[in-house]
């Protein structure tokens, strides 16, 4: 199995070991990527808040690409990325009057129906059999909160793929492993994204009480599947400290990380020593560790 | 033949860009024309006697009028014409103002084309002939579907005047949704107190045939001559024998097997049952799905214990056919459900509300249950999970309505009103409960309306909140609302015992179903048409055929019961002659001509045509041609376009009529 590739500007960076532990992964589920060539920025946030027509553009052109590049199907780890590849890719093919523009400015022609993915998308699609299938350990003692954040499951209408308010595919990816999940209330909720910036305070505020209510409702560890949301879940409990005292750190962890520890890889090969909050996987505390 | 013609300026309506003179000038010399003249007014009183004093001066014996569009004025001028002794077909209108002077400019061109337009009904007219208007007869019985508050003050307005109704009810019991409510705004006074005399009084009229448990499936026929078949479902009782103990519903052994339905799920049933303890009629029914007789073949406990061996676990369905005369369709509205919908359902449910996990988290319909004497709490308000009293409700109004996102663009225009009086109800039983309205825009107009909310407000102490909750969810046996102050712009957050959704009035499912067997319109979401909606609210397109109530549109219950009260009279209208009259625009067919292929029953939008039989003198069928129902065909004219032995005629538009026209162009 093949999918196209479309890492995005976090993945070579901030989220450097959610591109690794991704790549590492699929490797030992049998799949394999194709990095799109000479991919760009997808728009987000700077350009789509500001310029319809550039933020537009700049999704399209990497749609183009694939197009050009004979892939067909897309994955965009990052949820803002695929947030951004799938809005304008909608938006452009439904009013004629844009996409006749974008075309223009881009010199290219849309005429492929490419498929742009999420994570999730993918792993359901790779099939929740073969991680099982390849489990070296059950990750049983682990209660996962799984965090959705607002993109990667909305606009529901757009991305057709799970409830923009309920969904499930990420437990049951979570629960592939052996994990369990637990019911919590913060799932979609908003963690602040790029106010992480500008307005701090604001992002300490909304994250601690994600992080507060999987506490609540017995979570030891909390998985996602967004680089923004993880920057801000993990790297700002430090100034969450300093406004919460009595706060307690909380491992935030990569989908693909957690199916890398289930598939037998330990934190550095999965980059989950670049955390911020250490999580530290002990082989020998779980049970039924399977050789 | 000697035609008059009369051009009307319609004010300047017409010859502002039409010169009405030189029109009229022009039809002078025009072969059969007698007499032509223009005026400002020829709708008006001296213009229509002018039309009369030219018809008897001049011995006219059909006119043309150059004037608005027929729609307006053609009745007007062929009343004059009959007043002067032409058979009001033989006047033909020239529509001057739509088709011509409103929607040009220049004077020249337009004033060509309006001779061209006259000379064409010219040329019409001088074929046309006399007809007279159809009589037919009318069955004075009125059949009304659904027994709620419209069918039943429907029901007895035209049982009152002393004609006979036939009310269907599909649930087991008349009452509708009113039954259910526990106090109605903006008086407070309780709601069965004011229905249940009602029902009583349609039970005993000797003039209404009530049939609950009972559904219309089939409508045929026309106004003033429908045939309606009616299906009596099984009760499994023995209606003439039972006397209403109930002894079997508390002998029987299913105990709380079902939800019941009336108390909107909040409480049981047993499987035979009474919906409710003023159940009009007080029969009860036996659920087949739970019974352990249909399970099992065992129990009969209900007929053990029945002394008037009413029970019937043999009754079938049975089919009723009733002659009616005109058709009241009254069978209300639904509540959305917050639910998770199927992906291509039209409507979208809340996942930021649970999608109806929360057990706590209830519909309006649900509130008026608990807060009714009768209820399954007796009155008291304890919220359904665990039975407490709570301290702090939420009301939420606009859930579903006027949000395009959830498949419902409308506003449920009742929900203002009712939430107000939901949170005056919770404060007058706990009085130290915290009640919080979130709202959009609060819609309270009708009389004594908008004081009421305020007293909500400023009398009772309940808190309104403007702007929406983005998500509710269960915290330590508390509900978190969390929503937005838009006026103080800051989010708020609650921590309800109790929430309570104003959810959006729906059409039943199967309304459009019902809209298609009876053949009457509906709109996007389900609701039926109106066949006008400022001029005719209460009819709907097809003759014969009244609407009453939230079937409609969402509506309260003063205006349902106003509107069932219209759509009564208008039956009754209908009623006040033995015969109906109708336009003789209608097809026939030439018997000789037709080859019987039966392409024109095909088409045929209203179902006019029929197939007769030919015989021969010996009685013996050689040929099948098409017949058209006069009472049934609106004159479309498909059938004429279709024929290809061109057998089909409609008067006043036969092909010489139109051809010659055409060929005046």
């Amino acid at each position: 199995m093949r999918f196209g590739y479309y890492p995005g500007c976090s993945q070579t960076g901030t989220a450097k070991e959610y591109d690794i532990s991704l790549r590492k992964v699929i490797g030992k589920l049998g799949v394999s990527f194709d990095e799109l060539d000479d991919w760009s920025c997808c728009g987000a946030t700077s350009a789509h808040v500001t310029n319809h027509k550039l933020a537009n553009a700049l999704a399209m052109r990497n749609i183009a690409l694939a197009g050009t590049q004979g892939i067909d199907n897309v994955v965009a780890p990052c949820a803002a990325c695929y947030n951004r590849l799938v809005l304008s890719q909608y938006e452009t093919m439904h009013h004629p009057e844009i996409k006749a523009e974008t075309e223009e400015l881009l010199s290219a022609k849309f005429t492929q129906d490419i498929k742009v993915m999420n994570v999730l998308e993918l792993f359901m699609k790779i099939g929740l059999g073969k991680i099982i299938d390849n489990r070296k350990h059950e990750l049983s003692d682990l209660n996962v909160a799984c965090y959705y954040g607002c993109l990667l499951v909305r606009p529901a209408e757009i991305t057709k793929f799970d409830d923009a308010e309920q969904p499930v595919s990420m437990e049951k990816i979570v629960e592939a492993t052996g994990a369990k999940t637990v019911d919590w209330n913060y799932r979609v909720e908003c963690c602040g994204a790029a106010h992480s910036i500008a307005r701090r305070d604001i992002v300490i505020d909304l994250s601690k009480k994600i992080i507060d209510d999987a506490v609540d409702n017995g979570a030891n560890v909390m998985v996602v599947a967004c680089p923004m949301c993880h920057t801000n879940l993990d790297m700002r409990q430090r100034a969450m400290k300093r406004v919460y005292p009595g706060h307690k750190e909380f491992p935030v962890l990569y989908l693909s990380e957690l199916i890398g520890l289930s598939l037998g890889m330990n934190e550095k090969e999965l980059g989950i020593d670049l955390h911020y909050i250490d999580f530290k996987y002990d082989g020998n505390i779980l049970k039924n560790t399977v050789a | 033949m000697k035609i008059g013609v009369f051009i009307c300026h319609c004010g300047e309506n017409i010859s502002r860009t039409v010169d009405c003179p030189r029109v009229a000038h022009f039809c002078e010399g025009l072969p059969g024309v007698e007499y032509s003249i223009d005026y400002k007014y020829m709708c008006s009183d001296p213009g229509q006697k002018m039309i009369k004093d030219a018809i008897h001066e001049h011995k006219l014996d059909a006119i043309v009028v150059g004037s608005c569009s027929p729609n307006m004025h053609e009745r007007t001028f062929r009343n004059a014409a009959v007043s002067a002794g032409i058979n009001p077909f033989l006047v033909e209108i020239a529509n001057l103002r739509e088709h011509c002077s409103w929607v040009h400019d220049d004077v020249e061109a337009a004033t060509e084309k309006a001779i061209e337009l006259v000379r064409m009904a010219i040329e019409k007219v001088k074929r046309d002939k006399p007809l007279t208007k159809i009589k037919v007869p009318v069955t004075k019985r009125v059949l009304v579907i659904g027994g709620g508050i419209a069918g039943i003050q429907a029901a007895l307005d035209v049982a009152n005047a002393g004609y006979e109704v036939v009310l269907v009810e599909r649930e087991p019991s008349i009452g509708g949704h009113m039954s259910q409510l526990s106090e109605t705004f903006p008086t407070l006074d309780c709601s069965q107190c004011i229905l249940t005399p009602r029902m009583v009084e349609v039970y005993q009229h000797p003039k209404i045939k009530l049939l609950t448990y009972s559904e219309v499936v089939k409508v045929e026929g026309f106004i003033g001559n429908f045939k309606a078949t009616i299906k009596k479902k099984a009760r499994h009782i023995n209606e003439d024998l039972c006397s209403g103990c109930g002894l079997c519903i508390t002998k029987c052994p299913t105990k709380k097997k079902a939800y019941n339905s009336f108390e909107e799920d909040l409480a049981f049933r047993p499987a035979i049952y009474v919906p409710f303890p003023q159940a009009v009629p007080n029969i009860p029914v036996i659920d087949e799905t739970v019974c352990m007789y249909y399970k099992n073949g065992k129990c009969g406990m209900c007929v053990k214990v029945c002394d008037r061996e009413a029970i019937d676990f043999e009754q079938k369905d049975t089919m009723l056919v009733a002659d009616i005369g005109a058709i009241i369709v009254a069978t209300g509205y639904k509540l959305y459900n917050i639910d998770k919908k199927t992906f291509d359902s039209k409507y979208k449910g809340y996942g930021e509300y649970g999608y109806g996990k929360y057990r706590d988290v209830i519909d309006g319909l649900q509130f008026e249950r608990i807060a009714s004497a009768s209820g399954p709490t007796a009155g008291e308000i304890k919220r359904p999970s665990d039975g407490k009293e709570p301290k702090k409700i939420v009301f939420i109004q606009c859930v579903g309505s006027r949000d395009p996102s959830k498949g419902i663009s409308y506003c449920s225009k009742i929900c203002c009103m009712y939430t107000a009086k939901h949170a005056m109800l919770y404060k007058h039983k706990v009085h130290d409960g915290e009640a919080y309205v979130f709202y959009m825009d609060i819609r309270a107009g009708g009389k004594m309306y908008d004081e009421f909310v305020r007293r909500a407000i400023e009398e009772d102490q309940v808190k309104y909140i403007r702007g929406r909750v983005s998500r509710i969810y269960e915290e330590n046996g508390k509900y978190i609302v969390k929503g937005e102050d838009t006026i103080a712009g800051v989010p708020v957050e609650i921590d309800a015992d109790l929430v309570v959704l104003a959810t959006a009035m729906i059409p039943h499912d199967n309304a459009p179903t019902l809209a298609q067997t009876i053949g009457i319109p509906y709109d996007r979401h389900g609701f039926f048409n109106e066949a006008h909606p400022k001029l005719r609210p209460v009819e709907s397109t097809t003759a014969g055929v009244f609407l009453a109530g939230a079937c409609q549109s969402p509506k309260d219950i003063p205006e349902s019961v106003s509107m069932a009260s219209a759509a009564a009279s208008k039956a009754m209208i209908l009623f006040a002659s033995d015969t109906l009259e109708r336009e003789p625009v209608v097809a026939k067919v030439n018997e000789d001509l037709c080859a019987g292929c039966f392409y024109c029953k095909k088409v045929c939008p209203f179902g006019a045509i029929e197939v007769k039989d030919i015989t021969d003198v010996n009685g013996i069928v050689y040929k099948e041609v098409a017949y058209i129902n006069q009472g049934v065909c609106q004159g479309c004219g498909t059938c004429t376009a279709t024929c290809l032995s061109k057998s089909i005629e409609l008067a006043g538009f036969n092909n010489e009529e139109i051809f010659a026209e055409i060929a005046a162009l």
